[in-house]
């Protein structure tokens, strides 16, 4: 592919919410007001596994300033085997619902057990503490290995395992065991001059978005619904909210509000449903803000993992064959994502001989979310930790081995799929010749460590309206949230065709009514496939500006040529804004339409570099340097490509020191607040390095892969290897906190090995 | 009903009149009572800064404050930093280098980084990272915001 040459993308425009964003007038959802609205709170489980034998609301229904209270019964009564897609895969209708409000069963401490509606959130809290609910505490199970014991208490007694495809009718803790199989695993294993094995445990981490989830309805005295929120797919919040009311999906409208982060995690409902039961009942508006601590207990982390590894190698590097064992706990329901994570386990090898099995495994904590290529960091902290360990025994670069054995156009993953045109090899050799890997690392303790990571990014419908203004200037109409400057990387696709630039472009993110069907904000897709649509629409303009110039030349249309904005025929020249002024009279309004479901999907690769310093009196980990090298295809806004690796790679430092849920035996998280949860600051890192890689996406229109989450693959085991390295013992378990590291410390000079 | 205590204060350079609970935070007197909503709710507990004005000149985390405390104070939030029509510097600079992502945290940054160049206009990159350390971002990794804050100085000074 050769590299066509662009004037508006790979440039660094402002972004067009630019202003309400620094000035405070950008509305979240929040912020948003409407006469007579009153305020909900959500009473939580104390519990982490109690059966519900009452709930008796009467005294907080009586309360003053309290206007109504639901609970699961408020729901209507539907088919307990419906099936449901809430965004991101299918979900039996019962557990959706009884996720937003227990039904029976409370599965977490935070599960929601009932809401109020009040005249403000004080009196809606006071009144939440009147209701009296009866439990009987059930004994509760925390990680996926205590969960597989055939004695684990059992969360759901209608959940029969899947067993690698086959339901058995068995029920379990376990929702499936999956197992990928290419090549022969012990034949491999034979072959290898070198093999390592390993076990690994990863603790539950959240998102950890700075604004919390919201969600206002209105159930108006038409029977239609509208919802205000952020979120990271209004049409999501549309159809699981009108699934688990039993209405039909016409009969609700979203409206996407400013959104403060997602990362996956505002992808699921948990409000929308109450705040509409409660605006039923009450006949106004009703706006349900969720407490910060409510959103570490009752909202999706990621999942905490059990998983082994083993991997074996010739002499000279070849990888002769990989083994994983990944168990993954789902939370309160099914779907660990621990799929993504068979997927993208090996995803960077071209390998012979592969066996993985998946295991999705519920436990008493919240239900888990998509988080930033979920699944994926997890997989990766442990199969990049294994290769690291390898090169060292192998006495090899740790980047010459991934490059000897490293995925390209044609490799076969084990789960199925042959790769297209990727950047694995490109993403490796950018490392290896990057300034900061070539640089020396002095000192002692100080250590230096790299991994790669996969994401194969999604691809989902998207819709885009432009609607060309006379002064030449066009509004552009789409459904997607804007959570990091994607308004601008779509209007800048848009600009590239017209021959406009950016700041001619006006986007605006719209209801669910006002625009076509449009996936969720995630997966990496926004750039890729709302960028693809507003590319659609903005041909669809070009072909009407073509139309209207023969009509004023008096041509066939077929003979108008349209480059960098400017429109010629047999002589003839026109630029679009002089033709845009005489639209009115060639034809009337000019709207352009794109409408996809993009096919041409194109994974990203993603490396990290680390250096690191570890005290040996403390167990503290510094960032001396950290570079992030990412494949994007084509970057349409580099600033803000940039920007996506530096925070994917600050989570995932956040992941690998620091983060965790630390939980008690009887299940509370017991450090569910920002102080406790202890996220990066600013002090505590370095400037983020960033080299953008460009492998052209053959399968979109500028080549445009999406950036969003591979880059937070790499960084747990970039920084563990480079732990190792500092201090001559490995650590297998995140976080890789000082208390953890000075375990490990203690232990290598009681018990030395290599 | 619980009875409310008149506060009166000056916000934004302009004098301000409220009814407040005694148990009502300023936080929420900004937001629900005067429908100033720049200033943002991240934890409601002192931890994340997206709350972040100015009380008498000083940062404070405003979920922190009681409204009643505002009772004869100075307060300056994120709509009081832009200048008439004109963007402030730090402002501008946010913008060009791209410090924002989702932007929720972006109004608590701003103006905890005005009390800083006020008082110090040519900070180290270690003093502004120790100064911005009670504001968490989780979209940028705060290097565009450290880049940010750097060209604001440099601009503030010329």
């Amino acid at each position: 592919m050769s590299t066509p040459s662009y004037s508006v993308i790979g440039t660094r425009p402002i972004r067009h919410d630019g202003a309400d964003k620094v000035t405070g007038r950008a509305i979240y959802g929040a912020d948003f007001q409407m006469a007579g609205m009153l305020h909900g709170f959500i009473l939580r489980s104390p519990h982490a596994h109690a059966r519900i034998k009452r709930i008796d609301t009467s005294k907080a229904e009586v309360f003053p300033g309290v206007n109504a209270v639901v609970t699961t019964k408020d729901f209507p009564a539907v088919d307990d085997s419906k099936i449901v897609d809430l965004g991101e895969g299918n979900t039996p209708l019962r557990w959706a619902r009884s996720n937003v409000l227990a039904d029976g069963k409370v599965l977490y401490r935070g599960h929601a057990v009932a809401a109020v509606a009040a005249v403000n959130a004080h009196v809606a809290e006071e009144a939440a503490g009147l209701i009296e609910v009866e439990y009987e505490v059930l004994p509760c199970v925390l990680t996926a290995p205590e969960a597989m014991k055939p004695d684990a208490p059992i969360l759901h007694q209608d959940l029969k395992m899947k067993e690698l495809g086959e339901t058995t009718g068995k029920v379990s803790n376990v929702a499936e065991h999956f197992r990928h199989v290419m090549g022969d695993i012990e034949a491999g294993f034979a072959a290898a001059d070198v093999v390592v094995e390993r076990e690994f445990n990863t603790a539950t981490v959240h998102q950890g978005y700075i604004e919390p989830h919201n969600a206002t309805a209105l159930w108006n005295n038409d029977g239609r619904i509208s919802i205000w929120c952020s979120t990271q797919g209004s049409f999501v919040v549309r159809d699981a909210t009108a699934a688990i009311l039993d209405i039909p999906v016409s009969q609700v409208k979203v409206t996407p509000m400013e959104i403060g982060g997602g990362f996956g995690g505002k992808i699921p409902v948990y409000m929308e449903p109450v705040a509409a039961l409660l605006s039923k009942k009450t006949g106004r508006p009703v706006k349900i803000l969720m407490p910060r601590q409510a959103v570490f207990e009752a909202t999706g982390p990621t999942p905490g993992s059990y998983m082994k590894v083993k991997v074996g190698a010739k002499k000279d590097g070849t990888i002769t064959a990989a083994q994983a064992y990944l168990a993954f706990e789902a939370g309160a329901y099914p779907g660990a994502m621990v799929g993504p994570a068979g997927m993208t386990v090996f995803a960077a090898y071209d390998l012979a001989n592969v066996t993985i099995d998946g295991y999705d495994v519920v436990v008493n904590k919240p239900s888990t979310a998509a988080y930033r290529a979920p699944g994926a960091p997890n997989a990766a902290f442990a199969a990049e930790s294994v290769i690291d360990e390898l090169a060292l025994k192998l006495g090899m670069d740790p980047l010459d081995l991934r490059l000897k054995n490293a995925a390209k156009e044609g490799t076969r993953r084990a789960d199925g799929p042959k790769f297209r045109r990727i950047g694995c090899v490109e993403v490796l050799e950018a490392m290896k010749n990057s300034e900061h890997y070539k640089s020396p690392l002095e000192g002692s303790n100080r250590g230096r460590g790299v991994a790669i990571g996969f994401w194969f990014n999604v691809g989902l419908p998207s819709s885009c309206t432009l609607n060309v203004t006379a002064d030449g200037t066009v509004n552009l109409i789409e459904g997607s949230t804007d959570i990091g400057g994607t308004r601008t990387s779509i209007a800048m696709q848009a600009a590239e065709v017209l021959g406009l630039k950016s700041e001619d472009i006006h986007p605006t993110v719209v209801d669910t009514d006002s625009i076509g069907f449009t996936g969720v904000t995630g997966g990496s897709r926004t750039t890729f496939a709302t960028g693809w649509a507003a590319y659609e629409a903005a041909q669809d303009v070009v072909r009407q500006m073509k139309e209207r110039a023969a009509k004023i030349w008096d041509v066939p249309s077929e003979t108008v040529e349209q480059a960098g904005g400017v429109y010629r025929s047999n002589g003839h020249s026109i630029g679009f804004k002089e033709l845009a002024a005489r639209i009115g009279e060639t034809g009337g309004p000019i709207v352009g339409r794109g409408a996809v479901n993009p096919r041409g999907v194109g994974g990203s690769f993603a490396g990290a570099i680390v250096d690191v310093a570890v005290d040996p009196e403390t167990g503290k980990t510094t960032i001396l340097r950290f570079t992030s090298i990412q494949d994007a295809g084509k970057a349409i806004h580099p600033a803000y490509v940039e920007g996506q690796m530096q925070g994917g790679s600050v989570q995932g430092i956040g992941w690998a020191l620091n983060e965790e849920y630390f939980m008690s035996g009887d299940g509370r998280m017991m450090n569910s607040s920002f102080l406790d949860y202890r996220m990066p600051t600013a002090l505590d890192l370095p400037m983020i390095e960033t080299i953008i890689v460009e492998v052209p996406n053959p399968g979109h229109p500028f080549g445009v892969r999406g950036v969003g989450e591979a880059n937070i693959v790499p960084p747990q085991a970039a920084v563990a290897n480079a732990i190792a390295h500092a201090i001559g013992t490995r650590l297998t378990r995140l976080p890789m906190n000082p208390p953890a590291v000075m375990e490990a410390i203690w232990q290598k000079s009681t018990s030395p090995r290599s | 009903m619980r009875s409310k205590t008149h506060v009166h204060t000056k916000i934004n350079g302009e004098e301000r009149d409220f009814l407040c609970e005694p148990r009502q935070s300023l936080l929420e007197v900004l937001r629900d009572t005067l429908n100033m909503t720049g200033t943002k709710e991240g934890c409601n507990d002192g931890n994340c800064g997206s709350c972040t004005v100015t009380l008498d000149g000083r940062i404070v985390t405003s979920c922190l404050v009681l409204g009643v405390e505002a009772e004869g104070r100075e307060i300056t939030t994120i709509e009081g930093i832009a200048r008439g029509n004109d963007l402030h510097p730090i402002q501008k600079a946010f913008l060009e280098n791209a410090a924002l992502q989702c932007g929720i945290c972006t109004p608590g940054f701003i103006v905890a980084t005005k009390a800083l160049l006020d008082k110090e206009p040519d900070p180290s990159e270690e003093r502004i990272r120790f100064f911005l350390a009670n504001n968490l971002c989780r979209c940028t990794g705060y290097d565009k915001i450290i880049q940010a804050v750097q060209q604001a100085a440099k601009e503030m000074q010329a």
